[in-house]
């Protein structure tokens, strides 16, 4: 019964969307106010019947009720219970289910917290995300449906793919998600402002919190499955340029684009038409990472079994989203009208600088991902586009943008002379250049590579000092001033150098890891040892463990440096019973300024296994710093003059 | 500054990005795109020497040899087979029979494999390998055709 009553349930919450999306727009072109006011029950109607699918979705997994196709293929009665709860969005059905679930909380979180919005605002917004939901419940009801009975039933189920039980299932696609489709609420201010004209700098503050939060998720998210892929993969890599991770990638750098234009468009009233041009960019990203993602035109880990009409639905969609709103933008956009003037140096040069830069480097990755799908669907061969083209191209481009991070900051709105910006930063210039070499010498290499990354992250960490000091530096009083004055910086912008400083922190631990990390493949039998930069791992023998749902066989190394014991690591090489999959769990001890990694490859001759060796210096800097600039977002949200905003309302 | 020229200056500025962008665009495709060929076409001499690309196709039951960290297969596209030589790590589920990406180059007639590319379940076959069999499976038609036109 509960699959039915849930697929009851979308249908109904498809009829719902489909109210919600026509009734505001409509009463909002006419200013009925009468018919406005359903746009906010609508949506508290739609959230609760979307999560009371999900909810019956939930207990079909956790009462292993295989009469349901998609918990049969994606389930299993021995499966721990977590990964049970996370075999929900383990396949395309569910995750689809996820995307809506995802889309109508940050409806109702607009809803909750958007109630000082004018009437005919706040109606088209949750109208266009209505309509933004049919298109995906349509989808999910025609050609993915979650909740299709199977018959006859199977005694147990297929199983979770093994690689996909791990903690990094149950957090990684819900947060990824969560960002991925917050941009629906920036996209659905941008075509409300675009329809009602009311673009400017009033919109542009509205948006930016919203904004904001789905960045922090999205960043988050996208560290989180670095990280799980780092320990999961059994190769210790942390980024492959793998398709799925550009599709979340590109959303990602068109919302960091985003964020810094709705600043300028927020203090200074410019670049209205660039925002609103990049808030409908960034969503249409993520509807073309999900496409990537689910049509299967892709091969890659997060490509599911694939049927050629999803794929065909989706491109229709996404058509549709992009070529209307397109359209809409190239109707409306002339009337927006142009924000203040600036002056070739200022900070809206440098902030635009930075837009410019940031949708190249969207542009590159897209077109690495795309071309190779474009080749073959034109018959002109198979090739793959690698990370050594990623690396090439996207790198260059990093450089002026992080030089412009330093700069940007530092700059003032209008105009800025240059002389004194460049004495103002001279120091910061200095200690840049210094402390990239010492660093370079004290790992016992300079590289010129390593060493413009490394500048790259020292000169952020030395520009937001400046920055700071310039602000809180005292004119006679000493301490207590300094004090005062660092109250009175404004949470936002305390938010955007922590932000930055999480830039410089993973720039330091990408170069860090790139230049100066070991790997080894090694042979070894019991009692052998290998050492590596100064490390000594010794392998002391293998035995047979069992786990939940798999039998594993756990390796004991043994680790030292200058003859001191440091740690011991298991890796394990393990086989799920269900599906007869090995599975390789990499062994890892973590540190501040390296990691050493161990995993297991195959057993050979005379007992003797061959061990993969790691060590890997800063390399939880790289997913460190991701988190400082969530946490830069979350300072930002935070910022008094946003609170005060919904506070009145409340 | 006049507003046109600040205009000219940023409208320069973004073409130099792009410019800039593109430039780097084509000289990255020039040296990193790879291509995907089958055993068959390594056979008949199509694949290049001494540049990296991706041969696909089935290991060959039997076929895998390893010595210390060094392993030694065939890979088939069920018409003609190809040695390939490996140092490393073999991913979680290669196996004999199934499905292989390998990337890396071809010399004196073994393909030195750089990297293995793992499948991630057990079902899935990897793109380009099923490619290499179909195109295999098509021109053991022809040939067959051809046998029996000939006779």
């Amino acid at each position: 019964m509960i699959p039915e009553i849930g697929h009851f349930s979308l249908w109904l919450a498809l009829g719902v969307a489909f109210a919600l999306g026509v009734i505001p727009m409509w009463a909002a072109a006419r200013g009925r106010a009468d018919w406005m006011a359903l746009a906010r029950p609508l949506s508290y109607v739609l959230f609760a019947l979307v999560t009371f699918a999900s909810a019956c979705l939930m207990a079909s997994f956790i009462r292993s009720d295989f009469s349901v196709l998609y918990v049969a293929s994606n389930s299993n009665t021995h499966l721990p219970l977590q990964y049970q709860i996370a075999g929900f969005w383990g396949g395309h059905e569910g995750s689809l289910l996820l995307w809506v679930q995802m889309l109508v909380i940050w409806m109702v979180a607009v809803s909750l917290f958007s109630r000082h919005l004018p009437r005919e605002v706040l109606s088209r917004i949750l109208a266009v995300m209505g309509l933004v939901s049919v298109g995906f419940l349509l989808f999910m009801l025609l050609t993915s449906n979650p909740f299709d009975r199977l018959f006859p039933v199977p005694a147990d189920g297929h199983d979770l793919n093994p690689l996909l039980q791990d903690p990094g299932m149950v957090f990684h696609p819900p947060t990824l998600y969560m960002g991925y489709v917050g941009f629906c609420v920036a996209f659905a201010f941008a075509i409300a402002a675009l329809i009602g004209g009311n673009l400017d700098a009033t919109w542009a503050r509205w948006t930016r919190p919203w904004t904001t939060v789905a960045w922090m998720f999205l960043t988050v998210g996208i560290a989180m499955g670095s990280a799980w892929a780092y320990y999961e993969l059994g190769w210790g890599g942390w980024w492959f340029w793998d398709p799925v991770e550009n599709a979340s990638l590109m959303p990602w750098l068109l919302g960091t684009a985003l964020i810094h234009s709705l600043a300028v468009t927020e203090k200074r009233g410019s670049f209205k038409n660039w925002t609103v041009l990049l808030a409908i960019l960034a969503f249409s990203f993520s509807l073309l990472g999900t496409f990537l993602v689910r049509s299967g035109v892709l091969s890659s880990v997060h490509a599911f079994a694939t049927d050629p009409r999803r794929g065909l639905f989706i491109l229709a969609f996404l058509t549709i989203v992009i070529g209307s709103s397109f359209s809409l933008f190239a109707w409306r956009a002339p009337t927006v009208g142009l924000g203040a003037r600036f002056a070739l140096f200022s900070k809206e040069t440098a902030l635009l600088a930075n837009n410019v830069l940031f949708m190249v480097a969207a542009a590159v990755v897209l077109l690495g991902t795309l071309y190779p799908l474009l080749l073959d669907a034109l018959g002109m061969g198979k090739i793959s586009v690698g990370p050594p083209y990623f690396d090439s191209v996207f790198m260059p481009l990093m450089i002026p943008t992080i030089f412009l991070m330093g700069v940007g900051p530092m700059a003032r709105w209008k105009e800025t002379s240059v002389p004194d910006l460049a004495s103002r930063l001279k120091w910061a210039l200095g200690a840049t250049v210094v402390c990239a070499i010492l660093t370079g010498w004290l790992q016992g290499a300079i590289h010129l590579l390593a060493t413009v990354g490394l500048m790259m992250a020292f000169w952020i960490f030395s520009s937001v000092a400046t920055d700071l000091w310039e602000r809180v530096r005292p004119e006679g009083k000493g301490f207590t001033e300094v004090r005062r004055k660092a109250r009175q910086i404004p949470r936002a912008l305390v938010g955007m150098m922590v932000a930055h400083i999480g830039v410089g922190m993973f720039c330091l631990g990408v170069t860090m890891v790139k230049t100066y990390e070991v790997e080894s493949d090694v042979k070894m039998a019991v009692g052998d040892s290998t050492t590596v930069r100064g490390y000594s791992f010794a392998f002391k023998g293998v035995k047979d463990v069992q786990g939940p749902n798999y039998d594993a066989t756990r390796a004991t190394i043994e680790i030292s440096r200058n003859g001191s014991r440091i740690t011991e690591l298991s890796p394990e090489k393990r086989i799920f019973r269900v599906q007869q999959n090995p599975m390789t769990e990499a062994a890892i001890a973590p540190g501040l300024t390296r990691d050493l990694y161990v995993s297991m490859g195959e057993e050979v001759e005379g007992g003797a296994w061959i061990v993969r060796v790691y060590v890997k210096p800063f390399i939880d800097w790289i997913w460190g710093g991701c988190l400082v600039m969530a946490l830069g977002g979350f300072l930002a949200v935070t910022d008094r003059r946003y609170r005060r905003k919904t506070g009145a309302a409340a | 500054m006049k507003t046109r020229h600040k205009r000219l200056a940023i409208a320069a500025g973004v073409v130099l990005v792009i410019a800039a962008a593109a430039a780097l665009i084509l000289n990255a495709f020039q040296s990193n795109l790879v291509f995907f060929f089958s055993p068959t076409q390594i056979e008949s001499k199509e694949a290049p020497v001494n540049r990296t690309f991706r041969l696909g196709g089935l290991v060959v039951a039997g076929s895998v040899k390893r010595t210390g960290v060094a392993v030694d297969f065939m890979v088939t596209d069920t018409a003609k087979s190809v040695p390939v030589h490996f140092e490393g790590i073999l991913p979680d589920l290669f196996k004999e029979g199934k499905g292989v990406v390998a990337q890396g180059k071809l010399q004196d007639g073994v393909f030195v494999a750089k990297e293995v590319l793992a499948k991630h379940d057990e079902n899935y076959m990897p793109p380009e390998a099923a490619e290499a069999l179909k195109n295999a499976a098509k021109s053991n038609e022809k040939t067959a055709a051809s046998l029996v036109t000939g006779k």
